[in-house]
C-alpha cells in the first residue's frame, strides 16, 4: 500500500499543543504507530473473513476426506472391533487371541492357549454373525483365508479340548504360520501393512519385511509405469506445443486469437466426448483404420490395433493434456522482444544458433511451467486410461478405483492413494514454489 | 512470422514445412473434436463413414441416434407425438432425466462456489491478506489432487456422515471442484482492478455493500462469469465423483455416457457428444466476448 500515508482521515500533522506525547499522534490523540496497526490489523482480519466462508467450506468438502483416506490407510478394525450396521453399536472383537499375541513375542510356535483363545473368539464372532468380515481382513494378507474363518466359526460351538487338535482337524491350513503372522499383523487396528503391501512388500512370518512373491508384485510395476507414461506424455506435449506456441506468438494478435480457437475448444470440450472420439477414431473398424485401409497403406487383414492398449492411452491424453502445455509456453513466448534473436543474427549466428541460444533459454520458464502442469495431471489420470486404456494402458489410478469398487479392499485403496497424493502434492509444492499458483492461467 | 527477403532457401524450405507441422498439430486438435459430428447423422450403427457418406448420398444419413436419445427409456416410444408422447419423454426418457439430474447440480454447485469463490478472491487479492500464499494453494489444490483421490476421500467422508447419495453431496462436492476455477479468474480479474474507485465511493459516503454491488461488481462481471461458466462445466463434465458418492438412480449426462462407452458403445453416444460440442461452442464464444470485455473495461488494449 504506497498511498496509505495520504488516507486524509488518518493522519494529521502532529499536534504541537500536546506536549506530553513525543512523536506523531492522530486527530483524536492516539500515538500514530498505535493507530497504524490497529488498522492494519482491522483490514487484516476483513480480508481474512472475506475468505472464511470459502476456507470453512473446503476444509469441510475437501481437506476432511482426504484425511479420512488417510486415516483409512493406517487404520482397519476389520479384526478388532465389530460395528452392527443396522445399530451401529461397536463390539471389541478378537480380545483373547490378542491377549495371547501380547503375551508372547512374535515368531513364537502357536500352542494350545492360542488355539483355545481362537476357538473362544471363533465361538463370539459366530454370535456376531461376524466371521465373514473378519476372514475378509485376514485374506488381504493371505488369500484363501476368509473360508477358513466362515468354516471354523460354523463348528466352534461344538469345539473340545485339545483345541489345536480340533482346528487342525477342521482345515490343516490352521498350522500355516502365515495366516498366525496375518492375525497377529491385524490384531491391532493401525497398521503400516497395508502400505507395504501398496509398494509389493509383505511381513513374513517373523515380522520382518520382505519382498511379496514375484507373481504377486504389481504396484510398483504399475508405479512405473505409471511414471514412464506420464513422462513420455509430458514429452510429447512438449514437442507438440512448442512449435503451435511460437507460432501463436509470433503471429500478429488477430491471427493468433482465431488459431488459439483451436487450442481453447479442446479445453472446453467435454473429457468423456474427446475420449469417445479418439475411440471412435482409433478403432480397428474406425476412421483411421479405414483410411489406411482405403488409401492402400495397410492391408484389410492387418489393421493397427490402436485401442484398449498403452497406444489408446497416450495417444489419448496427449490431446487432452496438450493445451496445458501450449497456454503456458503461450505466456512465456508472446512478450519475448523478437529483437534479441534478430540482434543474434545480424551478429552472425545462424538461424539454428539464434534459436538454441537465444530465444529457447527465454522459453525454459514456461517449458517447467508447461511440463509440471501436465505430468501433475497425467500422473493421477483416470477416466481416458479406464475408457481406452485395455489391461496395460491402465495406470495406479485405476487400481485404486479398482480396489474400492471391485476388490473391495479399501484400506489397500486408501494406502495406494496416500502414495499418489504424497507425490502429486510434492510436484504441486514444487510448481507453487517455482511459477507460484499465481501465475496459472486458464485461457 | 513472415520470411524476410533475405531468407536463404534452406530457411525458406524449414520455414514451409514449420507451418506445415504446425498446420498437422492443429490438426490433431481439433479433428477428434469435429469428426464426431458427420459421424452422430449415420444411418447404420458403424463408427466410421460408410460407402453412402463419402458419396454424400442423403440415405446414407439419418437422426436415428438424436431420436433414440428421446425415446430410450420411455414407456411408450412407438405412440403418436402429440402431447402425451412428450410427457412420457420428459418423465420417463433416461437421456432428459440425466440432462435434468446434470443442469440441477451444475446450477447450484455453480452458485455455491461463484459467490463462496467470488468473496474469497476479494479477500485473497487484498495486500494485507495473512498467510495467502498457504490459504490460496489450499483452495487451488482440489483442481491438482487426481480426482480418484478426491473421489474416494469423499466416499468415506460420506458414507460416515450420511451425504452419500444425496444431492446435496454431489453439489457440495461438485462447488469445490469449481472453486479453483472462479478463484483462479477473479483474482486474475482483480490485478488490474484500481483500488482508488472503491475508495472515491467510500470517500462520496457509500456503505461497503453498496460499494461492492455499484463499483466492484460491474467491474470484475466478465471475472466472475468466466469463473462460472469454468465451475459449471466441471460439474458438467465430471463422472467420477458421482461414480463413488451418487446413488443408483441418480444418473447425470457424464454418468451415462461412461456407462454408454463402458458397456455398448452406440452411435447414440455420437449424438450426445455432438450436442457438447455445440455446447462448449457456444461456452468458448460467451467467455471469449467476456475476456474482450474485460480487457475493455480495464482499458488493456483489445487484440
Amino acid at each position: 500500500m504506497t498511498d496509505a500515508p495520504a488516507d486524509p482521515h488518518l493522519v494529521t500533522a502532529a499536534q504541537p499543543s500536546s506536549a506530553r506525547s513525543a512523536g506523531l499522534t492522530t486527530a483524536d490523540g492516539q500515538p500514530l504507530k498505535a493507530a497504524l496497526n490497529a488498522a492494519e490489523a482491522k483490514a487484516k482480519w476483513h480480508a481474512f473473513f472475506l475468505v472464511l466462508p470459502l476456507f470453512a467450506f473446503v476444509l469441510l468438502t475437501f481437506v476432511a476426506p482426504i484425511g479420512q483416506l488417510l486415516y483409512r490407510s493406517v487404520h482397519n478394525p476389520g479384526f478388532t472391533t465389530h460395528k452392527d450396521l443396522s445399530t451401529g453399536a461397536q463390539t471389541p472383537i478378537m480380545t483373547e487371541l490378542r491377549e495371547w499375541f501380547d503375551n508372547n513375542p512374535q515368531g513364537t510356535e502357536p500352542d494350545e492357549a492360542a488355539y483355545a483363545a481362537l476357538a473362544k473368539d471363533l465361538v463370539l464372532l459366530r454370535e456376531l454373525k461376524a466371521p465373514g468380515s473378519v476372514g475378509t481382513r485376514i485374506n488381504y494378507e493371505r488369500s484363501g483365508s476368509r473360508s477358513m474363518f466362515t468354516k471354523a466359526a460354523r463348528r466352534a460351538e461344538r469345539l473340545e479340548a485339545p483345541f489345536k487338535e480340533a482346528m487342525l482337524d477342521l482345515d490343516e491350513d490352521w498350522a500355516d504360520p502365515e495366516i498366525w503372522a496375518a492375525m497377529r499383523g491385524a490384531s491391532s487396528a493401525y497398521t503400516l501393512n497395508f502400505y507395504l503391501a501398496a509398494v509389493d512388500l509383505t511381513r513374513d512370518t517373523e515380522g520382518s519385511i520382505t519382498q511379496v512373491n514375484e507373481n504377486r508384485q504389481v504396484y510398483v510395476t504399475l508405479f512405473q509405469r505409471t511414471l514412464f507414461l506420464s513422462l513420455l506424455i509430458t514429452f510429447l506435449c512438449f514437442i507438440l506445443a512448442y512449435p503451435i506456441a511460437h507460432l501463436l506468438a509470433t503471429l500478429p494478435l488477430r491471427y493468433s486469437n482465431l488459431l488459439m480457437i483451436f487450442v481453447l475448444l479442446p479445453f472446453w470440450t467435454s473429457l468423456l466426448v474427446r475420449t469417445t472420439s479418439w475411440m471412435v477414431l482409433l478403432q480397428s473398424q474406425g476412421v483411421v483404420n479405414d483410411a489406411l485401409v482405403g488409401t492402400g497403406i495397410l492391408a484389410d487383414a492387418d489393421r493397427i490395433q490402436m485401442m484398449y492398449n498403452q497406444t489408446g492411452t497416450i495417444v489419448a491424453m496427449v490431446h487432452i493434456l496438450l493445451p496445458f502445455m501450449v497456454l503456458p509456453l503461450y505466456s512465456v513466448m508472446r512478450p519475448i522482444n523478437p529483437s534479441y534473436v534478430r540482434a543474434a543474427r545480424s551478429l552472425g549466428a545462424t538461424s539454428w544458433t539464434a534459436f538454441r541460444r537465444i530465444y529457447f533459454p527465454q522459453t525454459i520458464p514456461g517449458i517447467g511451467a508447461g511440463a509440471l502442469l501436465v505430468f501433475i495431471l497425467a500422473v493421477g489420470y483416470y477416466i481416458t486410461p479406464a475408457l481406452v486404456g485395455g489391461a496395460d494402458g491402465q495406470l495406479i489410478s485405476n487400481l485404486i478405483a479398482f480396489h474400492m469398487q471391485k476388490s473391495l479392499n479399501w484400506s489397500l485403496a486408501a494406502a495406494l492413494a496416500s502414495i499418489l497424493l504424497f507425490g502429486v502434492l510434492l510436484l504441486y509444492w514444487l510448481y507453487d514454489r517455482l511459477i507460484g499458483i499465481d501465475n496459472l492461467k486458464l485461457g | 512470422m513472415a520470411l524476410p527477403s533475405h531468407a536463404s532457401p534452406l530457411e525458406r524450405v524449414w520455414h514451409y514445412t514449420y507451418l506445415v507441422i504446425c498446420g498437422l498439430i492443429f490438426l490433431f486438435l481439433i479433428a477428434p473434436i469435429l469428426i464426431v459430428i458427420p459421424l452422430s447423422f449415420n444411418a447404420e450403427p458403424y463408427f466410421t463413414f460408410t460407402q453412402k457418406m463419402l458419396s454424400l448420398d442423403p440415405t446414407g444419413f439419418s437422426t436415428r441416434w438424436y431420436d433414440l436419445l428421446l425415446t430410450f427409456g420411455m414407456q411408450e416410444p412407438e405412440a403418436a407425438r402429440d402431447g402425451s408422447w412428450w410427457a412420457d419423454a420428459w418423465e420417463n426418457a433416461a437421456w432428459i432425466n440425466a440432462a435434468k439430474n446434470s443442469v440441477i447440480i451444475g446450477f447450484f454447485s455453480t452458485l455455491l462456489a461463484t459467490v463462496l469463490g467470488t468473496i474469497a478472491a476479494l479477500g485473497l487479492s487484498r495486500p494485507e491478506m495473512p498467510y495467502r500464499r498457504a490459504i490460496m494453494a489450499i483452495l487451488i489444490s482440489p483442481m491438482i489432487v487426481p480426482i480418484i483421490i478426491t473421489a474416494t476421500g469423499l466416499f468415506f467422508f460420506y458414507s460416515a456422515t450420511g451425504l452419500a447419495n444425496t444431492y446435496a453431496g454431489i453439489i457440495m462436492a461438485h462447488a469445490t471442484l469449481g472453486i479453483p476455477f472462479v478463484i483462479i479468474t477473479v483474482t486474475a480479474t482483480l490485478v488490474g482492478f484500481d483500488h482508488s474507485l472503491t475508495r472515491a465511493a467510500a470517500n462520496l459516503g457509500a456503505t461497503p455493500t453498496t460499494t461492492f454491488f455499484k463499483i466492484t461488481m460491474p467491474l470484475i462481471l466478465p471475472g466472475v462469469i468466466s469463473g462460472a461458466l469454468f465451475a459449471f462445466v466441471t460439474s458438467f463434465d465430471e463422472v467420477v465423483v458421482v461414480l463413488f458418492v451418487a446413488a443408483h438412480d441418480q444418473q447425470t449426462i457424464p454418468r451415462q455416457m461412461w456407462n454408454g462407452i463402458r458397456e455398448q458403445i452406440s452411435p447414440a453416444i455420437l449424438s450426445v457428444a455432438t450436442i457438447l460440442v455445440i455446447f462448449s461452442i457456444v461456452l468458448l464464444a460467451t467467455v471469449e466476448l467476456l475476456r474482450r470485455r474485460s480487457e475493455r473495461l480495464r482499458g488493456i488494449s483489445p487484440g
